[in-house]
């Protein structure tokens, strides 16, 4: 049964994720953690796998929950599911390009969408926030300094266009590097 | 009949080559997309790429899936919309579910948890830079930023599925932009 709910999961997340990527991260949040198939931290992690993993950052996240929750007809179900949604409604508008891409209805319904999409990516990153700078299992303020610092230099080179793949590595040897200093 | 197979078959390697070249998808996809659909293949013209790309954005899913369906569709029909979107999507499933069994065998050595300490502090600043572009993509009025502020609030302290966000949100947009169509 946890095959049939990967799917429905993954299709709803499919069905109300617009603008793709990032957009998804509310909606994951909401369907997957609420479902305990893993936790705020594993998504996180994962963000970062998948950003340096080749492949549409959608079926990166819905190939790897559904595999770590359900092996591979897990894997298989939740990618089903996050795919159909966007292969049938393409399939439908295609037939109808013109007058969808004139459509008030449709442009007026991405003014609002949009706003929505930032507004909710902002509270998920505020939630995120709170879980990743707590200093959690190894106590002390140090490591949500540190944490806080990384992050704030990673905006920088964010904005300046830098690849996320560097981004990823050099927050990383910056967590390698403070771990052992502060034998976390 | 051999012309159809050969077709669907280049439309499955084709996005299989552009699923496994782009990381972290979405708009990354777009220049090697533009390569292979539009400079190699000749398949769509340049101008219908740019539509694709805003049919996308105001449909849901993946951008690459939305495209991938899209271009097959328009080369070889329904089975040429099924092998677009495989090719697209296989690499990365299968990228992924081996990647996922290695995550689980190294998440608990300490390097790797260290390293991942760091670079969920990273992706923080990742998923704040892709909502600042995606906020400059918002119309810049008074109703946008305060369903940005509205939409994050209820989500956050209320805890509001986000689909009834999402949902509720594009009826605002559709009434608004027709009650300024009416004011002018």
């Amino acid at each position: 049964m946890i095959i049939l709910e990967l799917f429905l999961a993954f299709f709803r997340i499919g069905l109300f994720t617009f603008g793709g990527g990032y957009a998804m991260i509310p909606l994951i949040k909401s369907e997957v953690i609420s479902h305990g198939w893993a936790e705020t931290e594993d998504i996180i992690n994962f963000i970062a796998v998948s950003e340096s993993t080749p492949g549409p950052f959608a079926i990166n996240m819905a190939t790897f929950i559904g595999s770590t929750t359900g092996g591979v007809p897990g894997a298989a179900a939740a990618t089903l599911g996050v795919v159909l949604p966007s292969f049938l409604v393409i399939l439908l508008v295609s037939r109808v390009y013109d007058r969808f891409k004139k459509s008030r209805v449709v442009k007026g319904a991405m003014q609002g969408l949009r706003p929505a999409v930032v507004g909710m990516i902002l509270s998920a990153l505020i939630s995120l926030g709170f879980e990743v700078f707590k200093s959690g299992e190894y106590g002390g303020i140090m490591p949500s300094v540190i944490g806080v610092l990384i992050f704030s230099v990673m905006i920088i080179l964010a904005l300046k266009k830098k690849s996320p793949i560097l981004i990823i590595l050099i927050s990383g040897a910056v967590g390698i590097i403070s771990g052992y200093a502060l034998g976390m | 009949m051999g012309d159809a197979v050969r077709k669907d078959k280049e439309l499955f390697l084709t996005f299989a080559k552009i699923g496994l070249f782009t990381f972290g998808g979405g708009y990354a996809m777009i220049p090697i997309m533009e390569r292979e659909t539009v400079e190699n293949k000749k398949w769509i013209s340049g101008e219908e790429l740019l539509d694709i790309i805003v049919i996308a954005e105001s449909t849901p899913g993946p951008i690459a899936i939305n495209a991938a369906t899209f271009i097959g569709k328009k080369v070889g029909g329904f089975f040429g919309a099924v092998c677009a979107t495989l090719g697209v999507v296989l690499p990365s499933f299968f990228i992924i579910l081996a990647v996922s069994y290695f995550f689980e065998a190294f998440r608990e050595i300490k390097v790797v948890r260290y390293a991942f300490w760091g670079i969920r502090a990273g992706v923080l600043a990742l998923i704040l830079k892709a909502l600042y572009s995606m906020f400059k993509k918002c119309p810049q009025d008074i109703l946008s930023y305060a369903i940005i502020l509205l939409s994050a609030a209820v989500v956050l302290i209320f805890n509001v599925n986000v689909i009834i966000v999402i949902v509720a949100c594009a009826f605002i947009g559709i009434i608004s932009s027709a009650l300024r169509r009416e004011a002018k």
